[in-house]
């Protein structure tokens, strides 16, 4: 296989929390501790785990919107890491953003003609005839009137502004977006339109997305291969078709355990999790999951697994497959 | 489009107007509600006018002096009497006006700039700077502002601009920490995580972004603002460290006037009566704008 | 809290040291000659040398800065220009005057503004509310200097019931223990001084007092209204309990804490509008103490007056701030 679009390798965030009598350093909070993944062009990687695993940090470092504390990222085989400030804007034209909250993410005082084109002017594409043109385009694209060019963000509802972040994503053409939980503030209803245009215009312009997300049925139809996030680490990547039939990690198990499925005769077992997710400043010794997991272990409180390969070829982190 | 979507289409009225427009008929229509605030907006209205029309509408001139009609009770040739010089008062306060307002406007103009940009730049880059420039504010409001402006006019020498400077000063502090503050909260939202995300440079995003979203309470403390400026103004001028004699700034004419009151009260009375009417009219424009603009604000 | 307190007083040192920077700068700031410029134009070119020297300021400036640093350690706040004494000196009687009139004003202040406040949340919306605020707006847009004048002009001039100049009448005199004169002449058991004493403090007291006491009132009320509006004043009125006894035992404890934090800021601000007030009434404070050193350019007398004036404003500031937490429980400080 060709080299991936996008690579990361070990990518860590610790955010220092002050304290005390001249702002000492008292604790830690490892919101990402050491993640490493690669996306290929042309696919989706799905990114799911509770609020707080880590997972939006990781997007946001992934574009170097946070900067690590530690780690590589590779976009195209460069480390954007080491890019210059000027450097690293101009690549910013092929990672986009799709956020979580259509409310927030939009500027309340520009028009949505102004949204989608400011990017274009930030690149300096285009003249200004050109640059509405193509809002016009971009418009249509993700299914809305051009006409709506001229309106502002409180006009529309949750899902239209969600396509109007598509579209502001999408008019500097791309080639990875990042799409961080870009469904979860919607209702269901508009949940799977918004779903089907970000497939339609990954076929269309083949594009590579990062999708994030915190529940698995979200993230099961769009994406071809899936990693499952705990406590600021990667517990399991898997393509997929296989993590949805055969999970391997017990926290995968529960939470696909979790997804409702439309079927009264199918009664599979809840796998209930016992406690709350830790903090991730005190994380537990050993591996994170241990003290909640339903088949930990005397080793799980001791040693810290790996991300390894299994018999059939996926990566899980959990000693039940050393 | 699915149906759900179209449902919450806006009614054709309203669709064309800007959150500019859109705002300003929904600030007036919280304002105009507001009685004290009206009266306040009129009050300052009525000033602005005169000091657009004085020479139109005041009787006298400035310094039309006659020594034969010194230290007159109001009557109906000068309906507010005249002064140790037989100067009209009422012109001179009409005439007043102007210097009064003039220091308001441009004081709070000059401490909103610097404060701004000082704001700014703490608020947005954080760390040093931002320690730096708190540090500045903190120091400059370790001094109560009255004394800080005689400080600084000691320095410059007493006249009105002068004055005008040392009151823009004492202020900057006030509007640094409110950009501060406005800044920090702006920066949090999600839109400009978005803006950086599509490759924008500092400089436009905190025009484009930052500064278009902080302007509401600037607006409001900046009315605030100008009603202490008028009154610290004629603080210094009845100080002597304000405007000098002959110029008919409201304190300088409570000072050369004070010997006078046992025999000629309203040498005293009309001048002050002139400073509380604007100031007043000016807080209750700043609490009704504080209303309607930026409920939040309260308290 | 005690944490609190050592980080909150660790923080007044760049404060202090910025402010004696501002106050050591306003002499070099003066365009020219200083020296010129204090003694006038028809100083002999040795007097404006003599000055200089005296002054320090034919060395380098961080070297005067410092001199002056180690001469305020050690209590020196320079000589007078006018009469050639020691400002530590002298500065002491005008603080005094100008902490005893300050206080005077601060309690009618507080006494004024929280009752006329909370009888105004009390009473809210009706005809003694909308007086009161409106006293309380033109309170606030007052210059307290035009007031002060009208006091003397109908007290004193008309009415002739109180003295409208000084601390004392003319011909008696006060044998200074303290300087607090309320304090002294009562020690001395000589009640009728203290009652002329009393007197002379009215009318300044009176015109200090009226910005602090609209605003005492404006926050008062406000915060009063909140806390009326609390389930648990709900509950106490629903058991029967008397209006007055729960406006003033049981919402005004809560009500309280910004109620204090206005005190603290208006007693700071009072320090600065005494000069106005001092200098109507002849009050020989502190105010009146720089005032006249400006009509004198007394520079040294206008510094060291300046910079008592501030650090009093910031250890006012700083007391408050500590206060918050002995008085709110629920204030966790970090």
């Amino acid at each position: 296989m060709s080299e991936p679009l996008l690579k990361v390798e070990g990518l860590k965030k610790y955010f220092p929390i002050k304290g005390g009598l001249l702002g000492k350093v008292s604790e830690t909070v490892r919101a990402v501790d050491g993640v490493s993944f690669s996306v290929n062009e042309g696919e989706t990687l799905g990114i799911v785990g509770e609020s707080g695993c880590g997972k939006s940090t990781t997007g946001r470092m992934a574009m170097r919107l946070i900067e690590p504390t530690a780690g590589k990222v590779f976009f195209e085989g460069k480390d954007i890491l080491n890019l210059s400030k000027s450097e690293m804007r101009r690549t910013r034209k092929d990672i986009q953003m799709i956020f979580q909250d259509p409310f927030a993410s939009l500027n309340p005082r520009q028009t949505v003609g102004r949204i989608i084109e400011e990017p274009m002017i930030v690149h300096h594409m285009g003249n200004s005839s050109e640059r509405r043109k193509r809002v016009d385009e971009l418009l249509e694209l993700v299914g809305l009137s051009a006409y709506y060019a001229k309106r502002y963000p409180h006009q529309f509802s949750g899902g239209q502004r969600q396509r109007i972040g598509i579209a502001r994503a999408l008019a500097v053409r791309p080639k990875l977006i990042i799409a961080d939980e870009p469904v979860s503030a919607l209702d269901v209803s508009v949940q799977s339109q918004v779903l089907n245009l970000l497939q339609d215009l990954q076929k269309r312009f083949n594009l590579t997305y990062i999708f994030i997300a915190h529940d698995l049925s979200v993230v099961r139809h769009i994406s071809n291969r899936v990693a499952v996030m705990y406590l600021g680490k990667i517990v399991e990547i898997s393509d997929s078709e296989r993590l949805y039939d055969h999970p391997e990690h017990p926290y995968t198990k529960a939470l696909l355990s979790a997804v409702p499925i439309p079927d009264p005769d199918n009664k599979t077992n809840r796998i209930i999790l016992k406690g709350d997710v830790p903090s991730p400043a005190h994380p537990p010794a050993g591996c994170p999951f241990h003290d909640r997991c339903p088949v930990a272990m005397d080793i799980c409180a001791k040693e810290v697994p790996v991300l390894k390969k299994t018999e059939d070829g996926r990566l899980v982190s959990c000693h039940l497959y050393d | 489009m699915p149906q759900s979507e179209q449902n919450t289409a806006v009614q054709p009225a309203e669709e064309e107007k800007g959150p500019f427009v859109r705002n300003l008929l929904e600030f007036w229509k919280s304002f105009r509600k507001n009685k004290p605030a009206i009266v306040g907006a009129v009050i300052v209205l009525f000033f602005i006018l005169m000091a657009a029309f004085a020479g139109f509408i005041a009787p006298q001139g400035i310094n039309d002096q006659n020594i034969n009609i010194r230290l007159q009770p109001p009557s109906a040739s000068h309906w507010l009497g005249t002064d140790d010089f037989g100067r009209d008062i009422l012109s001179r306060i009409i005439y007043g006006s102007r210097l009064s307002l003039r220091v308001g406007f441009f004081a709070v103009i000059g401490s909103i700039i610097v404060g701004t940009l000082l704001g700014v730049a703490a608020g947005y880059f954080g760390k040093f700077i931002d320690t730096v420039i708190s540090r500045f504010f903190d120091i400059l409001l370790a001094f109560p502002s009255i004394l800080l402006s005689i400080a600084i006019v000691a320095v410059l020498g007493p006249s009105l601009n002068n004055a005008l400077v040392a009151i823009a000063i004492v202020n900057v502090p006030v509007f640094g920490r409110l950009v501060r503050a406005r800044v920090l909260t702006v920066k949090e939202e999600e839109y400009i995580m978005a803006a950086r995300s599509i490759g924008m440079g500092n400089t436009r995003i905190i025009f484009n972004h930052i500064l278009p979203n902080s302007f509401a309470p600037i607006i409001v403390q900046g009315t605030l603002n100008i009603a202490t400026a008028i009154l610290d103004a004629a603080g210094l001028g009845f100080l002597g460290m304000g405007a000098q004699p002959p110029q008919p700034e409201w304190g300088t004419m409570l000072s050369s006037s004070r010997q006078y009151i046992t025999n000629a009260p309203w040498t005293v009375l009309f001048p002050g009566l002139a400073i509380i009417l604007v100031v007043v009219g000016f807080n209750l424009m700043g609490d009704g704008l504080r209303d309607a603009l930026d409920p939040r604000m309260k308290n | 809290m005690l944490s609190y307190s050592i980080k909150r007083l660790l923080m007044l040192i760049p404060v202090l040291i910025g402010m004696t920077l501002i106050v050591f700068g306003i002499i070099h700031a003066i365009p020219g000659n200083p020296a010129q410029t204090i003694l006038g134009t028809k100083a002999t070119p040795e007097a404006i040398h003599n000055l200089n020297q005296a002054l320090g300021l034919d060395q380098p400036w961080y070297i005067q800065y410092f001199t002056y640093l180690k001469n305020i350690f050690s209590g020196n706040l320079g000589t007078s220009i006018q009469d050639n004494m020691p400002i530590a000196r002298e500065i002491w009687p005008h603080l005094a005057a100008t902490i005893e009139l300050s206080f005077v004003a601060m309690v009618i202040a507080v006494v004024v503004g929280i009752n006329a406040g909370i009888i105004s949340a009390w009473k809210q919306n009706s005809a003694l509310d909308y007086s009161a605020m409106i006293l309380a707006l033109i309170g606030v847009s007052m210059p307290i200097f035009w007031l002060g004048l009208l006091e003397q002009w109908l007290f004193s001039v008309k009415l002739n019931w109180l003295p409208s100049i000084g601390r004392l009448d003319i011909v008696s005199t006060v044998r200074p223990i303290t300087n607090l004169y309320l304090i002294d002449t009562l020690i001395e058991g000589q009640f009728s001084q203290f009652w002329m004493v009393v007197r002379h403090l009215i009318l300044p007291a009176i015109a200090l007092a009226t910005i602090p006491t609209a605003i005492i009132a404006r926050m008062t009320r406000s915060s009063m209204l909140e806390v009326l509006k609390s389930d648990y004043i709900r509950t106490t009125k629903a058991k029967g309990e008397r209006m007055g006894l729960i406006v003033y035992k049981y919402a005004l404890k809560n009500a309280f804490i910004p109620i204090l934090t206005v005190i603290g800021l208006q007693t700071g601000l009072m320090l600065g509008g005494a000069i106005l007030t001092e200098t109507i009434f002849g009050w020989p404070g502190i105010g009146l103490y720089v005032y006249n050193a400006i009509q004198y350019r007394d520079y040294p007398v206008i510094q060291s007056g300046i910079l008592v004036i501030a650090f009093l404003f910031v250890m006012v500031n700083f007391v408050t701030d500590l206060l918050y937490g002995l008085i709110d429980p629920r204030i966790k400080y970090r």
